[in-house]
């Protein structure tokens, strides 16, 4: 379902595809040894081959190749046993060797497939045309000196998945979907951290409207977004922009714009007439690469768990809801902490303790799963009180608000403060009595017909008995003997 | 093929060299003259030939993921024309 | 005895008879190296560290530990990467450029106790076929034809390397070969050149020029030095991912061995319409003795032969178009200075690269493309195929191919200047092995009627540089060759 916008002479239709470059996860560089760590001072992590010495040369790195494959088997992607590697030639002070090592026509991976979530609980498929390996460039530095640029070649050399997407984007909110879905995917698999605003996620976003049915119009590459959100906006400002364009009897440009988020407009880049001519050819000092059909199968069998099969599984094993289960394996290690939790467990007091209690309080003090004053044992602990019936639901979140800032047990906390609930329908009813004896004037409000001080009673009977009195048995006890 | 001085400005520039004007007329005609003489290969009829992209039919060896290099930034700077602060430095780019 | 007149062989027995000791031996080469100035060989001397590594090589004699090559002072062509030695490639653009490292190939020699006498000339980037686009000016051969005082070309672009063994101010040099830049100079200079299969030697350290194409190779006295220096030279390099990961055989052992029965292939397409006479009778006298020392020859087609050159002409400059592309005045070498980045990159190498560099980055540039590179291209690596198929189908009825080495022997410096074409056709007989990656050594078998050295060639097959020696050693017993140039270092 796509969302058409509505311009001043009809319908247009947004055509999106997204070019995302993923800094894969190493210890050491695509074709050389140096490091590929984040932080190091400038050109400490650089040899001679990635700095482009005479006489240097490439060797791949065989952790890389295994990282694009579970990736490719990650995007449900064809494993090309057979790949070569291109040189793609242009100058710039940050690629040394001015030319880059990439894959033009023969990449590791072709045509895969990935399944947005959308937020009407819907799941939408897309394709992905290829991945493919390529060394990422150095770092240029253009505002440390008024009239130089500083060159950093730390990064130059790091290997990079360039995954491309067909264009079957329809929506900005497709194009975030599509973005946190392969993230997801990366973090499973181990591949890349895909942290945007870390930048070892990049996203080029190309960007063209058309008539609903009619040919495909001219494209706009956006480049370099550095946030899911920032992709959304973009998208959304140059796909209005467009229309503007051909509305006013314009013609779109084909051009490379940037995204400048303290406006929340595109520009185009000032670059120079030329044509990018690559002149891609099939690197000389590199050999094809050949994989073996086994070796490719034995990754795929230790593949992990991925987030759509968990999720499926999730809302067949534990019955939970799309809504949920996709709340839970967004991140692997939610997932797991949740499956932790519901081992042994009414799955549905999991997953509404995880998502609702947890996730909350994590967010609300800028943690993540992996820094949770509670662990998964100790969640549990809770949630057996509140199955066993010492705890009522309120007075468990008293609980867990106690845990989250001592880190102490449940049951030991329950123990210190004496807070087991009261379900004793006599020390209940006593309460009750209390109470209604001071409030003679109310009893009679309420039998008149204000319903509503019923919650009133209720506060009152809780207040006497410090919150420990089992609110269902307070709420049927009173009903009972305020009718009489 | 003959090349015309404007082809040979434009291919000049995608190399980044520099031809001085008085030299671009005589260079045109030792290009032009270069590109006729390997267009014998036409004469070739290579239906169903691969190239040749590698001369030995070895596979790729692969590297092990092992930090074994960098470290050694003067080496890296030793030869360069202009460096601040262990960055190389060009004149600036306009982005 | 003059030292500078052993070969190899000679000088490792005469070490190790104590003779004579390494030191002496590399002060006769050093003061030869200084004696050759005219001719413009030497880019750079490095005498003091020739006479360090002499002592080191010494001590080990002493002690009876002598390395294959202790002792043996070698010339390395400026194009090899040495550790803390300025490495220049014979161009302005790598001028001052000090190599923080040293090339596979070369430390594989000092690693066997061989000592460097210094850096020669080449031309430019290796592109050429004659020593003279070099930015130090032409290296001279010391060869000159009977009765004419004109200075000849070395051959290219291995030149210096060439001209240095010849004059005797080395005893060896190492050289790169991508189209015949080890073979032609050879003998033009009526020495020994082998350039061994594509990826027996590693290229790391190497300038790039043609990355599919280029490798490394001995440059000698005679065939046995040839296999002593490949021997330490060769191996597999895990840093070159095109190094073959293969036992470096004993080759030495291959010289002397007998050619009874082989078979040895002649290729009429080899025989060019124009060919000087002299060639030709030099062709079928090697083709005599070939067949007196028991081995057969078969007439065999290799169809292609005459693309060979336009194919070479179309993948070495599109590859070089990109190797070269690093030399943009950033990280090391020339900077011309300039208002912006692009002026600066324009400038630098725009005054860094010389006319041939210039003309073949360009058609490279042209080649690869938008628009042509299916056309040129693409075309050259079918065309190559077609052309290694044809050295396929031909060994399967020979073990080794002989074919001269150049259609001539050395012209005047300043001859072929106006044709760019006239140069690289020098190349016709060695091209076809760089693009089939084959091994072939040029050995010298005649003189012209100028009294200039003419070779031969054998071409081998794929990783049999063993064959390709036993044929190039008869063929160098059966010439006799000891004709001596008209100038020879420190002889009095």
């Amino acid at each position: 379902m796509s969302a058409l916008i509505q311009g001043r002479t009809g319908e247009w239709e947004v055509v999106i595809g997204l070019e995302v470059h993923a800094q894969v996860i190493s210890q050491a560089k695509l074709f050389s040894a140096a490091a590929t760590a984040f932080g190091a001072a400038p050109n400490t992590q650089v040899s001679f081959v990635d700095a482009a010495f005479p006489g240097m040369l490439p060797v791949l790195n065989r952790f890389c190749v295994e990282q694009a494959v579970k990736t490719g088997l990650g995007i449900n992607g064809r494993i090309n046993l057979h790949s070569v590697f291109d040189r793609k030639n242009y100058f710039y002070p940050d690629l040394p060797a001015g030319y880059q090592i990439s894959q033009f026509s023969q990449p590791i991976v072709s045509q895969g497939r990935l399944w947005l979530d959308l937020a009407d609980g819907t799941t939408r498929e897309v394709g992905i045309t290829r991945l493919h390996l390529e060394q990422d460039a150095g770092k240029s530095l253009h505002d440390q000196h008024p009239t130089k640029t500083y060159v950093d070649l730390n990064r130059a050399g790091v290997a990079l998945m360039e995954i491309v997407s067909e264009p079957d984007l329809r929506s900005a909110e497709e194009a975030g979907a599509y973005l946190r879905k392969l993230r997801s995917i990366l973090r499973y698999l181990g591949t890349c951290d895909a942290n945007m605003e870390e930048g070892n996620l990049r996203c080029d976003c190309n960007v063209s409207v058309r008539r609903p049915g009619g040919p495909l119009g001219t494209r706009c590459e956006i480049k370099n977004v550095n946030s899911v959100r920032f992709v959304m906006q973009a998208i959304e400002y140059e796909a209005r922009r467009q229309v503007e364009v051909i509305e006013e009897g314009g013609t779109v440009v084909q051009e490379t714009r940037l995204f400048d988020s303290g406006k929340g407009v595109t520009r185009s880049m000032r670059t120079k007439e030329e044509s990018h001519d690559y002149r891609y050819f099939p690197d000389p000092d590199l050999l094809p690469l050949s994989l073996d059909a086994a070796w490719v199968e034995s990754l795929k069998a230790g593949l992990p768990e991925l987030p759509d099969a968990k999720k499926t599984r999730f809302m067949r094993d534990y019955k939970l809801s799309a809504y949920d289960a996709g709340l839970l394996v967004g991140e692997r290690e939610n997932a797991d902490f949740f499956e932790a939790v519901a081992k042994g467990r009414d799955p549905k007091l999991a997953s509404s303790w995880v998502t609702v209690e947890l996730f909350g309080a994590l967010n609300k003090a800028g943690k993540t799963i992996a820094e949770s004053p509670v662990s998964p044992a100790a969640l549990g602990e809770l949630i057996d009180l509140i199955a066993d019936g010492t705890l009522s639901g309120r007075l468990a979140k008293d609980v867990f608000a106690e845990m989250l800032a001592s880190g102490k047990g449940a049951r030991a906390i329950v123990a210190e403060k004496g807070l087991k609930q009261v379900t004793d329908t006599g020390a209940i009813g006593a309460a009750i009595d209390a109470v209604l004896a001071g409030e003679p004037d109310k009893i009679a409000e309420y039998r008149a017909g204000k319903e509503k001080l019923l919650a009133f009673f209720v506060g009152q009977v809780m207040k006497a008995t410090q919150g420990k009195a089992n609110p269902a048995l307070v709420n049927q006890l009173l009903k009972k003997k305020l009718a009489g | 093929m003959a090349l015309d001085k404007a082809t040979v400005a434009r291919i000049a520039a995608l190399a980044r060299i520099k031809v001085p004007e008085t030299e671009v007329d005589t260079l045109a005609g030792e290009l032009s003259k270069i590109l006729t003489w390997v267009e014998q290969l036409n004469e070739i009829d290579v239906a169903g030939v691969e190239p040749m992209t590698a001369v030995t039919l070895a596979r790729s060896p692969l590297r092990e993921d092992h930090v074994a290099d960098g470290g050694i930034v003067d080496k890296i700077l030793a030869n360069a024309p202009e460096t601040a602060n262990g960055f190389f430095v060009v004149p600036k780019v306009v982005e | 005895m003059t030292l500078t007149a052993l070969t190899i062989g000679q000088a490792r027995d005469g070490l190790r008879r104590k003779e004579f000791t390494a030191r002496e031996l590399a002060d006769a080469y050093v003061r030869a190296m200084e004696a050759v100035r005219p001719l413009n060989v030497y880019l750079m001397e490095t005498p003091d560290r020739a006479l360090a590594a002499a002592r080191q090589s010494d001590a080990r004699l002493q002690k009876g530990e002598g390395l294959p090559l202790d002792g043996i002072p070698v010339a390395v062509k400026d194009l090899f990467c040495t550790e803390g030695v300025e490495t220049t490639a014979a161009s302005k653009i790598l001028a001052g450029f000090v190599p923080p490292y040293e090339s596979t190939v070369t430390a594989n020699l000092w690693r066997s106790g061989a000592l460097m006498l210094g850096k020669v000339n080449l031309d430019e980037f290796a592109m050429g076929s004659a020593t003279i686009s070099g930015a130090r000016g032409p290296t001279e051969n010391p060869w000159r034809r009977r009765g004419d005082n004109r200075p000849l070309v070395p051959g290219g672009s291995s030149g210096g390397s060439a001209a240095a063994v010849a004059a005797r101010a080395a005893l060896a040099a190492t050289g790169t070969d991508t189209g015949g830049s080890i073979r032609q100079p050879a003998s033009f200079c009526g020495i020994v050149g082998l350039k061994p299969t594509y990826g027996r030697c590693s290229r790391w350290g190497i300038v790039a020029f043609a990355s599919s194409l280029d490798q490394a190779g001995p440059m000698t006295r005679d065939v046995r030095d040839a296999a002593i220096m490949l021997q330490a030279m060769a191996g597999h390099d895990p840093k070159d991912a095109t190094s073959a990961p293969l036992p470096v055989p004993n080759f030495e052992a291959a010289v002397g061995r007998s050619v009874k029965g082989l078979r040895v292939g002649i290729p009429k397409e080899y025989r060019l319409d124009g060919m000087p006479t002299e060639i030709e009778m030099l062709w079928r006298r090697g083709i005599e003795w070939v067949k007196e020392a028991g081995a057969t020859t078969v007439d065999i087609s290799l169809k292609m032969t005459k693309y060979a050159l336009a194919t070479y002409y179309i993948i070495a400059p599109a590859e070089a178009s990109s190797n070269l592309a690093r030399y943009d005045g950033v990280r090391f070498g020339l900077r011309v200075p300039g208002e912006s980045l692009e002026a600066m990159y324009e400038n630098t190498r725009g005054h860094g690269f010389g006319a041939e560099v210039r003309r073949r980055v360009l058609i490279g540039t042209y080649v690869l493309s938008a628009g042509y590179y299916d056309a040129y291209y693409l075309k050259a690596q079918k065309v190559r195929t077609l052309i290694a198929r044809d050295f396929d189908e031909a060994f399967k009825r020979c073990d080794a191919i002989l074919t001269p080495t150049a259609p001539s022997p050395a012209f005047a410096i300043g001859e072929k200047m106006d044709d760019p074409i006239a140069m690289y056709l020098n190349d016709v007989f060695t091209v076809p092995v760089n693009l089939a990656g084959l091994p072939a050594i040029s050995v010298p078998a005649g003189l012209s009627g100028d009294g200039l050295p003419l070779g031969l060639q054998v071409i081998g097959k794929a990783f049999d540089e063993e064959t390709m020696l036993r044929v190039a050693a008869v063929l160098e017993d059966a010439a006799g060759f000891d004709a001596v140039p008209a100038f020879v270092a420190g002889s009095a």
